[in-house]
Order: structure tokens, then sequence, then C-alpha cells
């Protein structure tokens, strides 16, 4: 008996991050596209089962030479083998789709599509991309999200209902049809950027991956030539720039650090850069959306090399040109707080004034912590107190708390 | 070098519900430990055992009985086995300390015996 003397792909350390994450989504594709839409769930389990023989025969065996194309064959095999015992079965369930030729040429693309459907509620078209297009666990998404796994379950179980009882097609509309779903696909993106990137709470290294998944997925859209639209450059663009700012915005200590306050240095170059090629192509064509405004604020924050030097007055002109196209009372905020530098804090506080009765931020935090910070800049120390101590009260997180607890200290 | 047999036991079904990164986190944890054990030349083989399926023979009143098992109620069941050898069941018990099996489940370890 001779001991083993080496492993060549245990030697090369061959498993790439995130392989089997980011597998999930093309054999799932594959594998739905075999089996019908409606068989989504049945479909997942055998891409489950084939990640399960790998981790349970791995350990024992090593890593095969092309770990992805081992996955993909294990869980192919498994669904021929529910497709030929439902045949042997005479159940007809699951029956094979007729085959028809793809439209996106894309398993993972169509997957998105299937799961961002339009005729699922917008809740569950989140959670079942987040789980069945990037690979997050229930318990992740339930962790990233701060809700009851449960939640997270109920929805994606619900829109796996909804698909199957629709029946809801795998195959994406080439035509006029391609333009909404496009839109509904990108919002869900949106939406699970946001969530990455807003600070208020939950598992910080995991809201960091669904940013690099939302960036993940987009690019996978602006690469094909059917999806590959300006609006979803300027997403791309956004996701990109904003992302870039990620490793700058906590300290040592892990306390949030505002724009001003951050060491640019830290600022992610390379995803700067992917931000301003998005960001170029996002500008073929006329159409003008808010995710185009929003990637060009975010590209004059990259551009300033410090806050002090931040073009201001530009970045008031976008806020008040997405203010035109998308009112709302967070976007007139931001518009206030870039006018305030553009301007005087006095002319922010003036666009602010009709918003003092506005409900939606009746319990939004940045509101009173933005008129502190006006009042402080115009010497009105004993309002801005006032305004901070409210925004205390309302703060949903420790680093968010510590942050305004840190400015009232520096009011006294 | 003495040989010994380390069975890992599991409960069937402990990682069901892991997501794919988990998996393959665990993956490079054992990928490493072979590695490893392989590298220091201890490594001789191992092999994993099929799941959800499996007989018990059992003699009584001169008759054999087979049933199905050992997976009928939710206890463990051996996994899979590694071959490795060793000085010494004390160095054995060390290499297989680091086995991140043990985050999982057992290890029972057994030296082999060699008639010459």
């Amino acid at each position: 008996m001779h001991p083993i003397a080496h492993e060549p792909a245990a030697e090369a350390g061959l498993l790439v991050d995130h392989l089997f994450r980011h597998q999930h989504a093309p054999i799932l594709g594959a594998l739905v596209r075999m089996l019908g839409s409606a068989h989504l769930g049945l479909a997942e389990e055998c891409v489950q089962d084939a990640f399960l023989r790998a981790l349970q025969t791995w350990p024992f065996h090593g890593i095969p030479p092309n770990p992805a194309a081992w996955l993909t064959l294990v869980a192919k095999r498994r669904a021929l083998d529910q497709l030929r015992r439902a045949v042997v079965s005479g159940s007809g369930e699951p029956s094979s789709p007729p085959a028809q030729p793809p439209t996106l040429g894309d398993d993972t693309l169509e997957l998105i599509f299937l799961c961002c459907h339009p005729a699922l509620p917008i809740d569950s078209q989140l959670a079942l991309t987040l789980r069945s297009v990037a690979g997050l666990s229930t318990s992740e998404i339930a962790r990233a999200y701060l809700l009851p796994e449960v939640t997270i379950a109920q929805r994606i179980v619900r829109a796996k209902k909804l698909i199957s009882e629709s029946n809801l097609s795998f195959d994406v509309p080439f035509d006029a049809h391609l333009a909404p779903r496009l839109h509904s696909v990108c919002r869900v993106l949106y939406l699970m950027f946001n969530e990455g990137y807003s600070a208020s709470s939950g598992d910080r290294l995991l809201r960091e991956e669904l940013c690099h998944e939302a960036i993940r997925l987009v690019a996978l859209l602006t690469l094909n030539p059917a999806t590959g639209r300006p609006a979803v450059h300027a997403l791309a663009a956004l996701f990109c720039l904003q992302s870039a700012r990620l490793p700058a915005r906590v300290d040592d200590a892990g306390d949030l650090l505002t724009l001003a306050s951050q060491d640019r240095a830290l600022w992610d170059s390379r995803l700067t850069a992917a931000g301003f090629h998005h960001l170029a192509h996002a500008a073929a064509g006329n159409e003008l959306t808010p995710w185009h405004l929003e990637a060009e604020i975010a590209s004059l924050h990259s551009l300033a090399p410090t806050f002090d030097s931040t073009d201001w007055p530009r970045i008031a002109d976008a806020y008040e040109a997405l203010s035109a196209l998308q009112p709302s009372p967070v976007v007139t905020l931001a518009h206030a707080v870039a006018l305030s530098y553009a301007a005087t804090p006095e002319a922010a506080l003036a666009l602010l004034a009709p918003l003092a009765d506005e409900p939606a931020l009746a319990r939004y935090h940045l509101y009173p912590a933005i008129l502190a910070d006006l009042y402080a800049r115009r010497g009105d120390t004993v309002a801005a107190r006032t305004q901070l101590e409210r925004a205390l009260a309302l703060a949903p997180t420790t680093p968010e708390r510590n942050l305004l607890v840190r400015r009232l200290a520096s009011l006294l | 070098m003495k040989q010994y047999f380390l069975f890992l036991y599991e409960s069937p079904g402990a990682f069901d519900t892991i997501s794919p990164e988990e998996m393959q986190k665990i993956v490079a944890r054992y990928i490493a430990w072979r590695g490893d054990v392989a590298a220091k030349g201890h490594m001789l083989g191992g092999n994993k055992l099929r799941d959800g399926e499996g007989r018990v023979m059992r003699a009584a009143d001169g008759k054999v009985s087979v049933t199905d098992g050992p997976f009928a109620e939710n206890k463990e069941v051996i996994a899979g086995y590694f071959h490795i050898q060793a000085e010494s069941y004390d160095q054995a018990v060390d290499i297989a300390r680091t086995c991140p099996h043990m985050d999982f489940g057992v290890i029972e370890i057994r030296e082999m015996e060699i008639t010459h």
C-alpha cells in the first residue's frame, strides 16, 4: 500500500470562488428548459442533489478535473431520471415541454426573466431571484433582510406555485414584449442592490454579497445583444460606481463614515472604471431613465478627488431632473443636501420646508439628521441639537446611532 | 507504520438545507485536510459509501434475514472512510482531530490487524 503522494486538483487549489453558487443559475436554467417552468421546484431539487453529491463524494475522491461540468452532468442525469420515471409511471408529469428555440440564447438570463415575471408579486420576484438565480439559501436571504426565514420561504413557495398555475413560459418574448419584461428584471436587481447597499440593518457581509450579485447579474444582461440596452448599462454603471465606495464606508471600529470623511483612496478603482465603461454605453440613444441620473450623480462623486472639490452644482441639477422624472421626498432630501453645498444651507432649508408634514419622512431618521447638519452649518446649534435628538430616536442600527452620537458630541 | 481506518459517521440529511456557498466552503475544507494528510504521507485512500441504501443481515434460528438498512432510523450511519497510516493511535487521533468532519459528525478510528 503506497500513500497517495499528491492530488492534482487539490494541489492546484482548484475550487474557484463562488463556483457552486454561480453554477446554480446556469444549471438550473438548463434543467428548467428540460423539465418546463412548471417544474422549477423539481429542477431545483436536482441541482441541490448534484451539489450534495459533490459535497459528499469530493472529500473522499478529490475534486474532478472540471468541477462545473461534473455538477451539470450529475444534475442533468438526475433530471432525466425524473423524466423517465414520470414516463414509466404514466403520470405524464413532469412532461417534456415542446422544444422551442431559445430566445435569448442564455439559460441563466431566461431564468432571471422567469423569476422576475411581472405576474408575480414583487416581494416574491426578489426572493425567488435570490434563491434560484443567486443561489442563496432561504436562511441567508432571511439574514440579509432581517426577516423570519419562514416569510422568505413562503414568498418563494408562492412564486413557484404561481409560475406553475399560471403556466408562465420559460421563453422570453423576443419582440415588443421584451421591454416591459426587461424593466421588471431591472427593478428587481435595483431592489437587490439597494437592500445590499443601504446600511440599515442585517449581516454586513451578506449585504455586500447582494451588491456584488446584483452587479454580476446586471453585467450578464449588458453582455447579451437583446438585453444590453442603454438603461441596463445605466443601472450597471450605478451599481459599479456605488459599490466602489463600499470598502470606505466603515472605519476599523465598524463605525459608519459619511462621504465627507471617507478615505477616497479606499474606493475600488476597478469598479469605478467598470462604472464609467457602462456609463459611456448608457449614453447611447436618447432615453433618459432615473437610473441614468442616479448613475450620473454617483459618477460626479467618483470624479471628485476630495469632498470639497465635488461638483455640487451639477449634482444638484441632476437631483432636480430626478425629482421631475420620479418625484419622491427622499430624492428631495438628497437634492437639498446637494443644494446646500452648491448654494447655501438656507436654500436647502427652503427646499425642504414643504416636507415638514410629509408622512413618508415622519419616521425616516435621515430627515432630521440632514436638517441638523443644515442648522449646524448656519450656526444654529440649538436647532441642530434638537434635530439630532430626533434622528437618534429614529435611527434603526447601532452604527447609525453611533454616528449621530458623535455628531451630537461635536456640537457641545 | 500502522494502518488505520477512519469511519466517518453522520446523520442522514445533515446537509440538506445548506446553501451552495456553504457546501463549497465545506468541500474546500475537506479537500484541504485530505491534501494536507496526503502531503505528509499518511493518506492511503478513502471512499464514500452510497447513501440511502444498504442491507443488514441477521441470522436467527438458522435462517438469514436480509433487511434494508441501516437508514431506516434517523441514527448516524457510516458515510465513508479514510484509510491512513500512522505511527500510533495517538498520531491517528491527531490526524483525525483536524478533519472538518468533527464539525458534522463522529469519527471512529480502528487499527487494521496486519498478520505477516
